[in-house]
């Protein structure tokens, strides 16, 4: 490895590509600083540590969805109805502030309500075969709707983010460290981890791969798809949790926009959306260069509508580029 | 079994063989249509002064969808799949109702072309990018769902704009006779009008050539490429349709892309069209909007919270879909 890395890697094409295909965290890094840099260039003295601190605490949601749309896209699948969940989550907890049980019930009660859909879209994806584009879809309607029922139920209850939910999603350990890291971290570790060292990360890339072999290998692809549906929404519970902490609203379309950026995130972070290749790392960098550059086109003082154009402009760009580099020949 | 029933058929009748033939082509379609009719039965049932009118409305509200339907279709029957349809509905809906407003009724025949080419250029982008990237066309699209709806909200920051007179009587009123809606003859002649020479075309056959094997139809001279991005260019063209649609049947354009990109997929699946593409037609789809729209009827009409209605989209799409996978599995087994 150190010694391919020498003088002629870099000097023909080729062995840059073979770089990025081994290594696609050295340019995703690349593109990240690039993007800091240019932050500062428009508008010089921005990038402080508080900044970094902002960044982080705006990125702490998406990455966790990222995480999500990871483990579907490693198998070959993809969950949109992270939007619904994760909305559904936030909202479903606002709406306990009041009661006896207070926040704590709503959190337990949200996050098992989103362990219900995921465990029902597994269902669906692992034994009845739906593809798990329109499982998802049909269990976000299925979510939405519900959420809105429930919010007609308790509308003169009345809701509020409760305090505790703001200051982990929008709070930060001598203004720098976000407390929603208490949460990103653990998660974050256990992604990887669990990727990476133990045999259900590798049966999520073996049926991915190759689900054929996979299951002639002896796995059973049913029980791991519907655990990693009911993990994929019990992570978009949590994130809705931050992400309501953070705006400090709770509505049932709060994470609705965040569907696009979660899907973007790993695809610009080298996950393969057909399965078997990728990992989480690339796709935490991929969530922290999405939110980077939403603070950069805020900072250069364009309106949301140009905002929107660019930002789904660049998507479209660092994905290209990005299958153009990796891809074969 | 149904094997031997058919053989013995084809002993006594051409025709029945013809007949059976075609119900089991059709039998999803056929199914769908029954499903119509007892919804529409059911309608009529709970609800006893459900008529003409309440039909002119329901066509009237099925349009944008209709055609939106149409436009995933087409896409999906090729292989691809586009998350931008609700965002360029509501950029063509936007650019004809400020281009139309106030103006005389010439001008608005020129906004109409002018708004049907932007579709196809719109549709044109999105296929280049979808083929010439080789990104994922769920990421290019949606992606540019973002782009198209940036431009719908500088186009006309907020909802406004008109219609010229003539389009918004194609959307509301009867059509000959008071049971059959206007707005539904014009989505069908329209719809019709540009499906029918395209599925008989070469190209409309590479659509279905290219969705179901790509390498097939590479080999056998298909110029998957160009075909995929044909296929987004007639989604763009469809798309701006439903976008006039909308203009038509509200009167004003809307900057906020509406539900129908999610829905249009849900449509086209449950009108049995494979969203691995290469199968399906575009009756089905439209049949199943239809369906989706008076399963919403039906629970108003029972004073059910219509937010139920959304959730029993979901649990029929995924019912449908079940089942249809069920079959699936089991006929493999076989």
């Amino acid at each position: 490895m150190t010694a391919a890395t020498g003088r002629p890697r870099w000097q023909s094409a080729a062995g840059w590509r073979a770089m990025f295909r081994e290594q696609p965290l050295v340019p995703l890094t690349g593109i990240l600083v690039v993007l800091i840099l240019v932050t500062e260039l428009v508008d010089p003295g921005i990038v402080t540590v508080e900044w970094a601190g902002v960044i982080m605490k705006t990125a702490v949601p998406l990455a966790i969805l990222a995480g999500c749309q990871t483990l579907a896209m490693l198998t070959g699948g993809i969950d949109l109805s992270v939007g619904a969940v994760a909305s559904m989550t936030g909202f479903v907890t606002a709406t306990f502030v009041h009661s006896p049980g207070g926040w704590v019930e709503g959190i337990a009660i949200s996050l098992v309500a989103a362990a219900l859909a995921g465990l029902v879209t597994g269902v669906g994806v692992g034994v009845f075969r739906v593809q798990p584009l329109i499982m998802t879809l049909g269990i976000s309607f299925v979510v939405l709707g519900l959420a809105n029922v429930w919010q007609l139920q308790n509308v003169q209850t009345g809701s509020g983010v409760p305090l505790e939910l703001r200051t982990l999603g929008s709070g930060a350990l001598f203004e720098i460290f976000p407390y929603s890291l208490v949460v990103f971290v653990p998660v974050a570790a256990l992604l990887l981890v669990g990727l990476k060292r133990t045999g259900y990360g590798r049966l999520l890339y073996a049926i991915g791969d190759n689900p054929v072999a996979a299951r002639l290998s002896g796995a059973r692809s049913w029980q791991v798809i519907i655990v990693l549906y009911t993990i994929s929404a019990v992570l978009a519970g949590i994130a809705g949790l931050l992400l309501s902490g953070y705006a400090n609203t709770a509505s049932v379309s709060l994470a609705d926009s965040s569907v696009l950026p979660s899907i973007a995130s790993v695809v610009i972070g080298g996950t393969s959306i057909m399965g078997g290749r990728g990992g989480y790392t690339g796709s935490i960098v991929g969530a922290l260069i999405l939110t980077v550059l939403a603070a950069l086109l805020i900072v250069m003082g364009l309106p949301e509508p140009s905002r929107q154009i660019v930002f789904g402009v660049i998507i479209v760009v660092m994905a290209a580029a990005y299958t153009r580099v990796t891809s074969e020949g | 079994m149904t094997a031997a029933a058919a053989s013995a058929g084809t002993g006594s009748s051409g025709l029945a063989t013809a007949l059976r033939g075609a119900l089991r082509k059709n039998a999803w379609n056929i199914g769908l249509l029954g499903l119509l009719a007892g919804l529409l039965l059911f309608a009529k049932l709970v609800q006893p002064t459900y008529g003409p009118i309440s039909i002119q409305g329901l066509g009237t509200s099925v349009m944008p969808l209709t055609i939106a339907a149409v436009a995933q279709t087409i896409v999906v029957i090729a292989g691809g799949i586009d998350f931008s349809i609700g965002s360029m509905m509501a950029l063509t809906s936007v650019v004809a109702a400020t281009a139309m407003y106030k103006q005389p009724e010439s001008v608005s025949y020129a906004v109409v072309i002018g708004v049907l080419a932007l579709g196809l250029l719109l549709g044109a982008v999105n296929g280049f990018l979808v083929v010439t990237t080789k990104v994922p066309d769920i990421v290019v699209t949606l992606a540019m769902s973002f782009v198209w709806a940036g431009f719908a909200l500088i186009v006309r920051p907020a909802p406004g704009g008109g219609a010229a007179p003539w389009l918004m009587n194609l959307a509301v009123g009867p059509f000959l006779i008071e049971w059959i809606p206007q707005a539904t003859v014009a989505s069908l002649i329209v719809i019709a009008a540009v499906w029918i020479p395209l599925r008989r075309s070469r190209l409309g056959l590479s659509f279905y050539a290219v969705g179901s094997n790509r390498l097939a139809a590479f080999r056998s001279g298909v110029n998957v490429g160009r075909t995929k991005w044909a296929s987004y260019v007639f989604g763009g063209l469809f798309a701006a349709l439903g976008g006039l649609a909308l203009t038509a049947s509200t009167g004003i354009g809307t900057p906020v892309p509406g539900p129908y990109t999610l829905e249009a997929v849900a449509a086209v699946v449950l009108g049995g069209v494979s969203l691995a593409g290469g199968r399906g037609g575009i009756v089905g789809p439209i049949i199943a909007v239809v369906v989706l729209q008076l399963v919403r009827t039906d629970m108003t009409f029972m004073s059910i919270d219509t937010n139920l209605a959304i959730v029993a989209q979901g649990v029929i799409l995924i019912g449908v879909v079940m089942v249809g996978s069920l079959l699936e599995i089991r006929r493999a087994a076989r």
